[in-house]
């Protein structure tokens, strides 16, 4: 029967937890801290486990005590007292004490948890569904972080890849030993920016801005996920952070900021049909394969078909401004003009009434895109 | 008021089986599902509303008609009677809460949300808002409209419905002494003021969404300043319904000076509605 | 009008039925019978919803749910469990109880309870509809926390009037015990004297007629955010997300107590009847029950840690919440000192009156190490928070519902249930129990998400064992159910008392209680909690 077999695997995984956890190590605890932050939390919560564990302990004791010793068949007879005021004061004021004894180091911490200024660095952090986005306010560089493991096991393979939805395909990196503030916001709904070795959880709210910190004391890669929930693909949108050594990271800013300019896209550029298609299938599986589907057929009820759709094979300007400025109708179809640039909207576009069973043949230019945002704004 | 009895009273009534309850479940389910379809845009929604409405009206009548048969009866006494009080006593209180949600709203636009959504900070989001209240125009540059003038119709109606609480106490005065003819004229009044204080809303509506743009969409004071006074005007409908479904009752020779459970309950909530448009007129309208 | 006391007739003095038994009932104890059968119903449905999360979670990698569809069983399994089965469940029993422990012909208002009953199946109709049309149930968790409800498809209208529906009946059954405890005593039963089961009660529907209405304004924002243009939630438009969550744990906090309190009141009850003493610090137990009360009110915002709040709200909240323990701290320490000393028996309820206070201690516990704001940035949004509130509400609020089935079933029924099914039905629950949900803080602290439908390796090991036990726990309710059907038919004819410890009014009525009692009020002379001490006249029949 399949219970019996789920009993044995229960007992196979406290048995043998390594082999089922594929020789990872049981974690029962917060991950090591690797800020000052983190370990703040680390040790407030030790104290507390201690604190609530004697409490449990002690209720547990008297009840025991009183299980086996005031039992009826142990042949006890009941006591008729109902009252006694001081025992009530005892035990109204000494959790108040444990409570306030509490209290004391739990508002230090939330003080040092709300000191963002004096920072070294600024990056903005923008939750978007369902990936983050980057941005060096300081120097004026940014970009996308999406998930990088697949989202199935692939085939023909009996392991998941070790890091499976902890792997991202551009990583925040940060300098160790520097004050980072972190300026957060989103893009649809609300986000939140976890990384427990940091610290680090903070809500990103569209609309406003929320701010955190951070100093990582020594180089390396700590993972986290977003823990708000924020629709279909919340359990995808992983988060890494690489810590690297002031003079390590200052060689990556450098390598971005020319890679920056190298690559910024002349909007009045005019484009081959193929180039377009080609650099708007990018787009599109980056951006809008988690609603629309690779294969261009949505997901009926919630997000429409491509392939086919009126809007797509129809009139071009219809097309750009549902791309450039989303849909008053269902905010989950967001303004694009707000992230991607005109040629990346021009590709896209191109590439959906170009693909599937959409055959117009027609190419929108990076011109028509700019022109567009002009006439919107 | 109800008979406190002087002998303590032995039974107290539990009416028996009745199928107007389960009637109203109906009703309650065709409302739901009709609104759920209707608001998407699919005309089924409408069908079913309009049978949950019919439903829910046959359910009123058939049990408010026995609830009001058993009082003729002389079924409810003092006991009765207080449970009756303490139990609208209750639902008004919960109607206070539900207005308390949609205040917390407007406080929370007005004092939090705006504030800093023109803040410093928040240049790097908005670079060019400026926070003022009302807002005139929304963080993300939409259309502008215009604010409520509060001298205008809506003192006009804070003096209505201040007088139609005093005319209903002059009621009530009517109905304690036994002057029956004061007691109709009162209600009457009040009635009649109830449903010019909702004429002159539909009035101050339509100019505000013409005229001034002032939609539902129009900001943070738009859409509190309609879910507010909507939300209100709603309940002077409702109590209008209610008091004139006690004066047809009056006109019947029901109620005495002693048994006027219908009449107070009616009373109390339109007292209600009135405090609840001057916090109105002085949150919405005037600061 | 002319009062004519002597010949007022008894109008229901028959039992109707067949069908109409039910669907017209006015009877307090039939609609209490209702409340439970469709709270247990209900039960089940968010029984399975959750196993159908543990079946996904079994094994890292997605096997049988899509992420869309995951999240609406994770939302629908809260929703349910929170409006179909707990809080119907403990209406039910105030229903069957509060008249016979008070003295009471019947409710207040018998009809409009009969109402209160009849909204939840189209209410639940409407949530369970909502899986069925484009776009799936509402897939936001059951916070619904708004700007993706605002998103969603027509299951989020749905759910949306199902929530005004229950509300409607949730205030009216609310109003009713509110007021028949106040006016329905029998002469010789001042509030002080009270069981503390009708303190829980009263305390508990004053919660819901405070704050149900508040979440109707919370979704009603949301639907006109949805469909009337209106940007209640939405910067762009000058609203702001977070007074959504605001709204909602204003509502949501005392929420969770409205789940919690009932759940004292049972255990109230039931250990001083099998300790044979009566319960320790009753005035005590009545402050700390209200203060309880009071303080829900203060505390909502410690769901919000890390919204962002400014740090002096943050250091508010968190206090206010901290404060909390000691109230409830009052309540575990009295029920222990009822115990101390006592003549204890263990039957069914009284174990499953143990294991409840055992575990939600536990439950408890682990809600104060999440009320330090500092420790929550860690634990919000993870199985952390989830091992928290299946400790208060699942070893809290269930098995108080579990002890109270069995203390009220010789009652209720006339016959006794299988104490050998009832006691494995206990050891069973409390094993598996702890195997699904203890291992669930360590996930949490280990940095596992909540509301995930497909998990990183190193979170493998845990979630196997709390899926196994979740089947076995699911498994152990057969246990209840087949217990409870088979005694109605075959159990022993309880006598009228079968508890020696048993005191309150209840017991001094004939078993099974008589379709209609006390329809004239009988005069007591009571001792603190409901005990009776002597009582005269009462008729029933
Ligand atoms: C029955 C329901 C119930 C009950 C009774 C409680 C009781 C408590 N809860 Fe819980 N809670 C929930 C249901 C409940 N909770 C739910 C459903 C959620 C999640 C909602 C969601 O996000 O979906 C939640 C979430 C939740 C959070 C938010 C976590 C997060 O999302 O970040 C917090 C934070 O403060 C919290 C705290 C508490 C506290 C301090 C208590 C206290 O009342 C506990 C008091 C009891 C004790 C402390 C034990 C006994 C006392 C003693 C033995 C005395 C001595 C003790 C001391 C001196 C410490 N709860
Ligand atoms: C109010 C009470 C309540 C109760 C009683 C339960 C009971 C259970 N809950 Fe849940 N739960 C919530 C309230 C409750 N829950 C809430 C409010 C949430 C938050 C939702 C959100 O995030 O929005 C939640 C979330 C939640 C999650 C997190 C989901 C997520 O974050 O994605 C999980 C995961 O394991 C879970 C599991 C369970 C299990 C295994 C049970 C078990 O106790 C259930 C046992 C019952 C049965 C199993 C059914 C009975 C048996 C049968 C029908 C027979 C058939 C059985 C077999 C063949 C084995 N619950
Ligand atoms: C989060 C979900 C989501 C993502 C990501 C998304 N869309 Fe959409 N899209 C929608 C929804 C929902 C609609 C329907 C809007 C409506 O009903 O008005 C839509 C509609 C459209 C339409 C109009 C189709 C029609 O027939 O009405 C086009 C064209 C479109 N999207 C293109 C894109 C492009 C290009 C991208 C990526 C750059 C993208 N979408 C990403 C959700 C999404
Ligand atoms: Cu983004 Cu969850
Ligand atoms: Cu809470």
């Amino acid at each position: 029967m399949s219970c019996l077999r789920m009993v044995g695997s229960a007992v196979a995984c406290l048995l043998l937890p390594g082999e089922a956890a594929s020789a990872q190590e049981l974690a029962i605890n917060l991950p090591s801290p690797a800020t000052s932050l983190a370990r703040l939390e680390y040790d407030l919560h030790s104290m507390l486990l201690l604190v609530t564990g004697v409490i449990f302990l002690l209720v547990l004791a008297v009840m025991l005590y009183a299980i086996v010793r005031h039992r009826k068949s142990a042949g006890h007879i009941a006591r008729q007292f109902h009252e006694n005021t001081t025992v009530e004061i005892i035990w109204t004021v000494i959790p108040l004490l444990i409570l306030l004894a509490i209290a004391w180091p739990a508002t230090r911490a939330v003080l040092n948890q709300k000191s963002t200024h004096g920072e070294d660095m600024t990056i903005k952090i923008t939750g978007y569904q369902w990936k983050w986005r980057y941005d060096y306010l300081d120097d004026n560089f940014g970009y996308m972080s999406h998930l990088a493991t697949p989202r199935t096991m692939p085939a023909g393979s009996t392991a998941l890849p070790a890091h499976y939805l902890l792997e991202v395909d551009e990583p925040l990196v940060v300098p160790t030993g520097r004050k980072v503030r972190l300026l957060l916001t989103a893009n649809d709904v609300i986000h939140s920016w976890w990384v427990p070795q940091l610290g680090i959880k903070q809500d990103a709210i569209p609309g406003f801005l929320r701010d955190a910190w951070f100093i990582v004391d020594q180089p390396g890669i700590y993972r986290g996920q977003c823990s708000e929930l924020c629709g279909k693909d919340h359990g995808f949108m992983p988060i890494v952070v690489e810590a690297r050594s002031p003079e390590d990271y200052a060689r990556w800013r450098d390598a971005r900021l020319k890679q920056a300019a190298a690559s910024a896209d002349d909007p009045s550029r005019v484009w081959s049909l193929a180039a377009l298609r080609e650099r708007g299938e990018k787009v599109y599986g980056q951006n809008c394969v988690p609603c629309h589907q690779a294969s261009g057929k949505g997901i009926p009820g919630s997000f429409p078909a491509l392939d086919g759709s009126p809007v797509v094979n129809g009139d071009k300007a219809a097309h750009i401004n549902i791309v450039l400025n989303g849909s008053k109708k269902n905010p989950a179809m967001q303004a694009w003009g707000k992230q991607l640039s005109d040629t990346d909207i021009a590709a896209v576009i191109t590439y959906e009434r170009n693909a599937w069973g959409n055959h117009t043949g027609q190419l929108v230019q990076p011109a028509e895109v700019k022109a567009a945002r002009g006439g919107a704004a | 008021m109800a008979v406190l009895d002087e002998h303590p009273q032995t039974h107290y009534f539990v009416p028996a089986p009745s199928r107007w309850p389960a009637l109203g479940a109906v009703a309650l389910f065709c409302l739901g599902l009709g609104a759920a379809f209707a608001v998407n845009g699919m005309s089924l929604g409408w069908w079913s509303l309009a049978l949950g409405v019919l439903i829910l009206l046959r359910m009123l009548f058939g049990w408010f008609g026995d609830v009001i048969g058993e009082n003729q009866l002389g079924r409810y006494h003092g006991q009765e009677g207080m449970s009756f009080r303490w139990g609208m006593g209750w639902f008004i209180f919960s109607e206070v809460m539900l207005f308390g949600a949609f205040f917390a709203a407007l406080f929370w636009v007005r004092l939090v949300a705006l504030p800093t959504l023109g803040s410093l900070d928040y240049k790097l989001l908005y670079p060019d808002f400026s926070a003022s209240w009302p807002l005139l125009t929304a963080p993300q540059p939409g259309q502008a409209y215009q604010a409520m003038e509060a001298w205008g119709l809506p003192a006009l109606n804070t003096l209505i419905l201040l007088s139609s609480g005093a005319t209903l106490t002059w009621a009530h005065w009517g109905l304690m002494l036994g002057r029956r003819a004061q007691l109709k004229l009162g209600l009457f009044i009040t009635i009649a003021l109830g449903l010019s204080f909702l004429s002159l809303q539909a009035i101050e509506y339509h100019h505000a969404w013409t005229a001034q743009q002032l939609t539902l969409s129009a900001g943070g004071y738009g859409m509190t300043f309609y879910m507010l006074t909507g939300l209100h005007g709603m309940h002077v409908l409702l109590g209008s319904i209610i008091l004139l479904v006690v004066w047809l009752r009056v006109l019947r020779g029901h109620f005495d000076a002693q048994r006027h459970f219908a009449f107070a309950a009616a009373a109390w909530y339109w007292h209600f509605v009135d405090v609840v448009w001057l916090l109105l007129f002085v949150f919405v309208y005037w600061l | 009008m002319v009062m004519a006391h002597t010949a007022d007739p008894q109008p229901v003095v028959h039992k109707p039925h067949g069908w109409r038994r039910w669907l017209f009932a006015t009877n307090h104890k039939d609609i209490g019978t209702l409340y439970l059968w469709f709270a247990f119903c209900m039960f089940l449905v968010g029984g399975v919803l959750a196993l159908c999360i543990r079946t996904e979670l079994f094994r890292p990698g997605l096997q049988f749910f899509q992420p869309a569809l995951f999240n609406q069983l994770t939302t629908l399994h809260g929703l349910i469990m929170v409006f179909g089965a707990i809080m119907p469940a403990f209406t039910g029993l105030a229903n069957w109880m509060l008249p016979l422990m008070l003295g009471a012909p019947d409710m207040a208002f018998a009809r409009m309870n009969n109402w209160s009953f009849w909204l939840l199946p189209p209410a639940m109709a409407l949530l369970l509809l909502s899986f069925l049309v484009p776009g799936g149930a509402a897939a936001t968790g059951w916070t619904l926390y708004a700007p993706l409800s605002v998103q969603l498809g027509m299951g989020m209208d749905l759910t949306i009037f199902a929530i005004h529906i229950l509300g409607v009946s949730s205030i009216m059954g609310a109003i009713n015990i509110v007021v028949t405890i106040i006016n329905l005593r029998a002469p010789g039963m001042p509030m002080m004297r009270m069981p503390m089961f009708a303190w829980a009660s009263l305390i508990t529907a004053y919660l819901i007629i405070a704050v149900m209405p508040v979440l109707a304004g919370a979704v009603t924002m949301v639907l006109t955010d949805r469909h009337f243009g209106t940007h209640f939630f939405n910067a762009a438009g000058g609203g702001d997300p977070i007074l959504y969550q605001h709204v909602f744990w204003f509502f949501g906090h005392p929420e969770v107590y409205i789940m919690a309190l009932p759940a004292f009141g049972i255990v109230s009850q039931v250990i001083p009847t099998f300790a044979r003493k009566p319960l320790f610090g009753y005035t005590s137990m009545v402050y700390a029950t209200s203060s309880i009360g009071v303080l829900s009110f203060m505390v909502w915002a410690h769901h919000m840690f890390v919204t962002g709040m400014p740090a002096t709200a943050q250091l508010f909240f968190m206090y206010a919440t901290m404060l909390i323990a000691v109230p409830t701290g009052v309540k575990v320490f009295n029920w222990i000192a009822t115990m101390w000393e006592g003549s204890m028996s263990f039957e069914t309820p009284m174990l499953f009156a143990i294991g409840f206070i055992l575990l939600f201690t536990i439950g408890g516990l682990s809600g104060v190490t999440l009320s330090v704001a500092a420790v929550d940035v860690q634990l919000h949004g993870s199985y952390y928070v989830v091992a928290h509130f299946h400790y208060v509400l699942v070893a809290g609020a269930l098995f108080s519902l579990f002890a109270a089935v069995y203390y009220w079933f010789p009652k209720m029924t006339g016959r006794m249930y299988g104490e050998r099914l009832g006691k494995l039905h206990f050891w069973w629950s409390l094993l598996w129990f702890n195997v699904t949900f203890f291992p669930m803080h360590f996930l949490g602290l280990a940095g596992m998400p909540r509301r995930i439908p497909d998990y990183a390796l190193q979170f493998t090991t845990f979630n196997q064992i709390a899926s196994v036990g979740a089947f076995m726990f699911g498994l152990g309710q057969l246990i209840f159910l087949f217990n409870i059907l088979h005694s109605l038919r075959h159990g022993k004819t309880a006598p009228q008392q079968p508890w020696e410890g048993a005191n309150t009014l209840e017991w001094r009525l004939p078993t099974p209680a008589p379709y209609h009692s006390f329809h004239e009020a009988p005069e007591l002379e009571t001792a603190e909690n409901g005990v009776v001490l002597d009582m005269r006249g009462g008729k029933h029949g």
